[in-house]
């Protein structure tokens, strides 16, 4: 699929602030399955775009702006080539060691809950880790609840599922937990879905959102890559109960959410910030 | 348990080297005397104005750290040996992290298990491959040694983050020289009020090559921080600015801090603040006690941290654990100072075994400091000992134990007059672009209850003046 993406993320202050500083991961990076054909960053104020690559692959771009701000534009976007790999991630660059995604983090800690949930799936479905984590991804669907208002980015993995509904972040973070508590090295993934149907789920929306293109989402979407022996890194998005399709496309990975999280920032001064954010993925090319 | 080894008297009754003065200014000194001198010291501090906050007590009171009057004695020739040992141990920890952060050879090699690094929160992969001015990770480390006999230092822990308590050495010394100066005068006895320009000649030494004149920063969590004192009292003696989170900006990866000057570049800091406060763009995002963007200025090369971040994971006590092989595989050495034989529960054996002789052994969280989460087999009650059987089998890979060791004694004054009490010694190590600089001594902390082991301050610890002298 050719896949044009559009992220636009908005501060708006109500007492302007007098300064912020913001880290974006908002760059996909190119592999197996997935290339990148253009892709650009822009910010509606001066500043300096400054980028690296962190620990764990990710193409990251910072930078402070100055002055009286009453809000804050950033826009990512471009076209993404993708093809079916059936999930499996291959020719990545990889920096973090493997060893590094067995680590606990507060996201995704498991409660004992979370460990018998695993370890019953563990029983049931063998230790061939591709049946496992098919096993895994399709029991946490079947165990929570999609709800977009039920937990925000700082709810744990322990307490999504205790309260058995999240978004696909906490879904991701479940599998995580899961997976590590069982021994294998697991990941986030950040990035994009598209959704032919997804008109369905905006129309319930509230009706502020009315100028919205019918097709935009106010989230990326997430999800979890687990490792097997023989194949490397493969995805799996149990919010979606599949691996994931040429429909996704990957952008960042990290421990969990907070690792890969597409914008983190501060502002100083002002008050009574209004963040939105408006995500538009539209197919351009013909699929092959 | 065995004897303790005692510093001054030796057990037919003659005095070690170095002590031969103290035992007679001891016995010359009439005991009102030396009360009266404990007072003055006491009014002494009070003026100065050392507290220090104790963790886990509802009203975080303010304490004076008892302090005693009583002199701790090294000769140079002792002194020399430990310091030795010292350099060799930082060498080795300042290697290790950086082949941590690079190609993580000795991992490769098996020589640490690669659970025991990736695993642990203090190991930060925002670190890999990150280049270093001159490679030094840990500019200050302070090494906690113990004594058991007369050639026998062990080190009980590497303290490779934010350690403290060198304010207490520097004004131990400081009252000691006013009430004893006589003592001074008759004795050569190493000076430590060089440390604050050891200090800084160090900060300095390593700044990021760019730069001519840096500026170097002490950050603090603030005042209600345990340390707030030390952390003012340094920045003081080395005449730099201490800073808050909130009095920092990054600009385009350029760290600046606020003056009343305006806007000024900071390129070393000191920072007291652990790693997972320092910036909340990376690491925990409720932090508001650090600085957004830190981290960037930093792998953009822009700014150096004292000490490193990520140094956490060398001085965990499970890896502690491995440090001769560390050295061992890094300088080719055989450890000058020894390491405790540890049990680590993580092994299955070790824990059956620590398991069975809790009585006997101390247990240690492998993440805990400061004395808290720590059971002292022989001085502990069953209730005790179940609580912690329950917390080793819970989490086998959160302890270690190890044998109770017999620390060494110094004479103290103390409420029954002068008896032995069990010592520890923290020397400070400062590692910078040209050479490892440690002054003579140290902050010795004693356990003024009587047959207590712990030193800590915050479990009724008190502090002692370190005298290197020519004996």
């Amino acid at each position: 699929m050719r896949l044009r993406i559009q992220h636009e993320t908005a501060y708006r202050y109500a007492t302007p602030a007098n300064r912020a500083i913001q880290i974006l991961r908002l760059t996909p990076r190119g592999h197996q399955g997935q290339f990148v054909v253009n892709w650009r960053i822009d910010v509606d104020r001066d500043c300096r775009l400054q980028t690296t690559i962190d620990a764990f692959g990710n193409r990251v771009h910072s930078f402070t702006v100055d002055g009286r701000l009453e809000g804050l534009t950033i826009i990512a976007e471009g076209e993404v080539e993708t093809q079916d790999m059936s999930g499996i991630v291959r020719d990545q660059v990889e920096i973090a060691p493997v060893g590094l995604f067995l680590r606990e983090t507060p996201l995704t800690a498991p409660d004992e809950a979370i460990k018998a949930f695993a370890d019953d799936v563990a029983s049931e479905y063998g230790p061939n880790p591709l049946n496992l984590f098919h096993g895994l991804m399709l029991a946490i669907r079947e165990r929570m609840r999609f709800d977009v208002r039920a937990t925000d980015t700082g709810t744990s993995a322990a307490k999504a599922f205790a309260e058995g509904h999240g978004v696909c972040q906490d879904f991701a973070h479940v599998f995580i937990a899961a997976a590590r508590h069982l021994g294998h090295p697991a990941r986030y993934v950040g990035g994009y879905l598209f959704q032919p149907a997804i008109a369905q789920i905006q129309s319930q929306g509230d009706s502020s959102q009315a100028q919205i293109p019918a097709a935009a989402q106010d989230a990326g979407h997430a999800w979890a890559e687990a490792m097997v022996g023989g194949l490397g890194w493969v995805g799996f998005d149990p919010a979606n109960g599949m691996s994931p399709t040429d429909a996704y496309v990957r952008v960042a990975i990290g421990l969990d959410y907070l690792g890969a999280a597409p914008v983190r920032g501060t502002r100083y001064g002002g008050g009574g910030e209004e963040l939105s954010v408006r995500i538009l993925v539209t197919e351009t090319g013909r699929r092959r | 348990m065995p004897e303790a080894f005692d510093e001054m008297t030796l057990p037919d009754g003659s005095n070690r080297p170095g002590y031969a003065f103290l035992k007679r200014w001891i016995d010359n000194t009439s005991a009102e005397s030396l009360a009266h001198r404990r007072l003055e010291a006491e009014l002494l501090f009070r003026r100065i104005g050392i507290t220090f906050a104790v963790y886990g007590q509802n009203e975080a009171e303010e304490r004076i750290i008892p302090f005693d009057i009583i002199p701790r004695v090294m000769t140079r020739t002792e002194w020399e040996r430990l310091s030795r040992g010292l350099e060799q141990r930082v060498r080795a920890i300042n290697l290790f992290l950086a082949d941590l952060y690079g190609s993580a050879e000795i991992l490769r090699a098996g020589v640490v298990p690669e659970d025991l690094i990736y695993q642990n929160p203090n190991y930060r992969p925002e670190m890999v491959g990150l280049k270093l001015p001159h490679n030094v990770y840990v500019q200050i480390a302070g090494i906690d040694l113990v004594r058991t006999g007369e050639d026998d230092f062990y080190v009980l822990e590497d303290n490779a983050r934010t350690p403290s308590g060198v304010s207490y050495m520097l004004e131990n010394r400081e009252v000691m020289m006013r009430m004893f100066p006589d003592l001074f005068a008759e004795h050569r006895i190493d000076p430590v009020e060089t440390y604050p320009d050891e200090l800084l000649a160090t900060l300095i030494s390593v700044a990021p090559t760019t730069h001519a004149e840096p500026t170097v920063a002490l950050l603090t969590p603030g005042p209600f921080n345990s340390a707030y004192y030390e952390h003012s009292f340094l920045a003081d003696k080395l005449g730099i600015e201490l800073v808050e989170g909130r009095d920092l900006l990054v600009v385009d990866n350029i760290v600046v801090m606020r003056t009343t000057e305006g806007l000024k570049r900071v390129d070393v800091l000191y920072r007291r603040l652990d790693d997972e406060f320092l910036d909340p763009l990376t690491f925990r995002p409720d932090s508001i006690l650090g600085v957004p963007g830190l981290m960037n200025a930093y792998q953009a090369g822009n700014i150096t941290l004292a000490n490193a971040v990520g140094t956490g994971v060398a001085d965990d006590k499970a890896v502690y654990t491995y440090m001769p092989e560390i050295i061992r595989f890094y300088l080719g050495e055989e450890a000058i100072l020894k390491n405790v034989p540890t049990w680590r529960c993580r092994e299955k054996d070790a824990c059956t075994y620590v398991l069975e002789h809790l009585e006997e052994l101390v247990v240690k969280e492998v993440a805990g400091s400061g004395g808290y989460g720590m059971l002292i087999g022989p001085r502990s009650d069953r209730a005790a000992r179940e609580e912690f059987a329950h917390r080793i089998k819970a989490h086998p890979e959160n302890y270690i134990a190890q044998p109770t060791l017999a620390l060494s004694t110094c004479p103290t004054f103390v409420e029954e007059g002068i008896a032995p009490r069990h010592v520890d010694l923290r020397p400070f190590v400062l590692t910078g672009a040209d050479k490892i600089r440690i002054v003579p001594g140290g902050l010795t902390r004693v356990a003024l209850k009587e047959g207590s082991l712990v030193v800590n301050s915050s479990q009724g610890g008190g502090t002692k003046d370190t005298w290197v002298l020519d004996a």
